[in-house]
């Protein structure tokens, strides 16, 4: 009896050592990857190829979502707001809930599971059929080669993502309220306009969008990296990319949103 | 991929990106705002601003002629100090009063100026002579409930 | 006419590497002079891709000595020992190709991030890398495309693009059906004597092997059992060696895993 105790605490000793012995290796590769970037700026090329690979092949699941999300907002919407007579407020509630928190909450989701996965995997392999080694054993550094072009390239493209989905959500909230249901199109913008602070709002959106980016692009390169080179290890580093960008961008942009939006 | 047709397809991504961003800008948000020419600073003290914030509006016969810098309160007077600072362009009578309105039912507190009929105009660091606080809704009802109950009382 | 000299190119003195508390190389020593075609032999898990990785810098040794020309190995900084590596040359299990880029791209891999050369003049270099390889035509395929055996060959174009003194072989033989493995074999003769280069050769395929290197080394349980010219293994009583060169079912290396008594086993399931 005394035995099993003793085995479990063991066990979760062992856990808990194993989680921060994780996140030092995480810590040590982050600054790594910071200090060899000059590689990926210098050869912008490389860099350019992965935000195609992670910005452009994007493109099309955020700007259909986007649309979907906007449009959805403005059915629900109107649907509570007509019930107050504050319909023309419409186009307010539809642009602060993309700009605040939907445009960089889901483009940041939806760039977790479309692109974090993809680099994930990507590195992962590579790792898995020795091409990581044999480019060290060429003399060349797979940090600064491989993994930070693609962690630039997510950084760069997520700001870009957020603000396309919020675009487009706004078009499908127009274009629900106004062409479909019939909401004044002039009160609709100038009430938006009147509502929505450049600073405040959109600054804000952008600067989270920025944070998730980062956050995103951080866990998927090092997943990838620290995986087992094993078809396990590979999917299973996959699948902990997408779950733990989720819950970090979750998380920060609860942090985020207590430290912008306060009091307002 | 040849390494033009990747260009070609960042550049795009990149330009559409920006263009998400400015119209976002300009055409949802406000970025054209607050372009005051030559501004100057009023003082008005309330006993209550209500809901009213910084950045608030300053409004002149329903035209946004200023904004709201700061507000603090006064442990001396025990009043609260609100800042405006309004577009140089327009100057304002001596006996102009600052009211705090609601817009709409349910809307934003802002500032409007009623204009006075004094020849002399507010100079840069002037408070406004008179003001009307906001309303607050359980004084409201509570005056109305009053009201009723004395009207009761004379009927009888 | 190969170029056979004296000098000694990789010295290992009494090289010790343990993983996790596991004793995998217990006092290895090995001498190989310029020029030869060296092979390591040994069975799975005896340490022999071990011993690659501690060649090449990738591990550090826990004792012992080991020299490359003049390259004090465990003890280099990142910068000598990236300068070393350019001088090296290693061909892993499988080839580990770059699948993200094609053949030619592969092979050019090396020069493009080392050398300044001008287009022109890599492209020439690629495609004459390749030809020695036998897989000219084959330049503008992704590695997707291409057989085992095709793949072995490209990355070992790619390890000879810089022209190395040292050329590590990982099981290069690994997986290959027969005509590509005669292939394979007489590449590597016929490049290092070339190339006037070195080459360490880590595999179990006796046959292949012996056909074509100058002296072989034995690796049992982390220390060297035997080493001698081709002839000499060939001719050998040492048991492990005799086991392994004559693919005998049971020697030195045991047959059956160690488990309890076989009688003693099955009798127990009736209790």
């Amino acid at each position: 009896m005394f035995e099993t105790i003793l085995a479990f605490f063991r066990a979760i000793g062992h856990q808990v050592t194993a989680a921060i012995c994780r996140l030092g290796r995480a810590v040590r590769f982050f600054l790594s990857v910071f200090w060899l970037s000059g590689t990926a700026f210098r050869r912008f090329h490389l860099t350019i190829r992965e935000i195609y690979f992670s910005g452009v092949l994007s493109l099309i699941i955020i700007l259909v979502s986007g649309l979907f999300v906007g449009m959805v907002l403005g059915l629900q919407g109107y649907e509570t707001l007509q019930r107050y007579g504050s319909s023309e407020a419409l186009g307010v509630l539809v642009s602060l809930s993309l700009v605040r928190e939907l445009g960089p909450v889901v483009a940041g989701l939806l760039f977790a599971s479309r692109a974090g996965s993809a680099i994930t995997a990507e590195i992962g392999l590579m790792k898995a059929t020795e091409q990581l080694s044999a480019m060290e054993m060429m003399a060349v550094n797979p940090i600064a080669r491989v993994v930070a072009p693609r962690f630039w390239g997510g950084v760069i493209s997520m700001p870009l993502l957020a603000a396309l989905f919020s675009a487009m959500g706004v078009f499908g909230g127009w274009l629900v309220g106004v062409v479909m249901i019939g909401v004044d199109d002039g009160s609709f913008w100038s009430q938006m306009q009147a509502a929505v602070d450049f600073r405040l709002d959109i600054i804000n959106g952008v600067i989270k969008s920025f944070v998730f980016g980062v956050l995103v692009s951080m866990i998927a390169v090092f997943e990838g990296y620290d995986s087992e080179p094993t078809a396990e290890g590979v999917s299973s580093a996959t699948t902990r990319t997408v779950v733990t960008s989720a819950l970090a961008i979750l998380f920060a942009d609860f942090i985020l949103t207590a430290l912008m939006f306060r009091g307002q | 991929m040849k390494r033009t047709t990747l260009d070609l397809w960042v550049g795009f991504f990149v330009a559409i990106g920006f263009a998400a961003l400015v119209f976002l800008a300009l055409k949802v948000g406000n970025l054209s705002g607050n372009n005051f020419v030559d501004p100057y600073t009023l003082k008005a003290k309330f006993d209550n601003i209500g809901g009213l914030k910084v950045r608030g509006a300053v409004k002149s016969s329903g035209v946004v002629v200023g904004r709201v810098a700061d507000i603090h309160f006064d442990p001396k007077t025990y009043e609260a100090v609100v800042t405006l600072t309004v577009d140089g362009r327009y100057s304002f009578p001596k006996d102009t009063i600052a009211a705090i309105y609601t817009s709409g039912l349910l809307g934003e507190q802002y500032i409007g100026l009623d204009v006075g009929g004094d020849e002399k105009m507010l100079k840069s660091g002037d408070a406004f002579f008179k003001t009307q606080s906001a309303v607050v809704l359980e004084k409201m009802i509570g005056q109305f409930l009053f009201g009723k109950a004395a009207e009761g009382q004379e009927k009888k | 006419m190969k170029t056979v000299s004296e000098e000694i190119l990789l010295q290992i003195e009494n090289l010790q590497f343990t993983y996790d508390e596991r004793p995998v190389l217990q006092g290895i020593n090995m001498r190989i002079p310029k020029g030869r075609v060296v092979a390591v032999m040994g069975g799975s898990g005896c340490g022999k891709t071990t011993l690659l990785r501690l060649i090449g810098g990738q591990l550090r040794p826990s004792s012992g000595k080991l020299r490359v020309g003049e390259y004090d190995v465990p003890n280099l900084d990142v910068d000598a020992l990236y300068a070393m590596r350019r001088r090296m040359g290693m061909l892993f299990q499988f080839g580990a190709l770059f699948t993200d880029m094609s053949v030619f791209d592969n092979v050019a891999f090396p020069m493009r991030e080392h050398t300044d050369l001008p287009p022109e003049i890599i492209r020439d270099l690629v495609l004459m890398k390749l030809n020695a390889v036998g897989l000219r035509g084959a330049a503008y395929l992704m590695p997707s495309e291409l057989s085992g055996g095709m793949a072995r060959r490209v990355a070992l174009a790619r390890t000879i693009a810089l022209d190395p003194m040292l050329i590590m072989y990982d099981e290069p033989f690994a997986g290959l059906d027969p005509i590509s493995l005669g292939v394979v074999g007489q590449l590597i003769r016929h490049l290092n004597d070339a190339l006037g280069a070195t080459s360490i050769i880590v595999t179990h395929d006796v046959y292949e092997c012996l056909k074509i290197v100058d002296y072989v080394y034995f690796v049992s349980q982390g220390v060297i059992v035997a080493e001698g010219t081709a002839d000499e293994i060939r001719a050998s009583d040492a048991p492990f060696v005799k086991q392994f060169v004559n693919a005998e079912v049971d020697g030195p290396v045991p047959f059956h895993y160690p488990a309890m008594d076989y009688r003693q086993e099955l009798l127990n399931d009736h209790v």
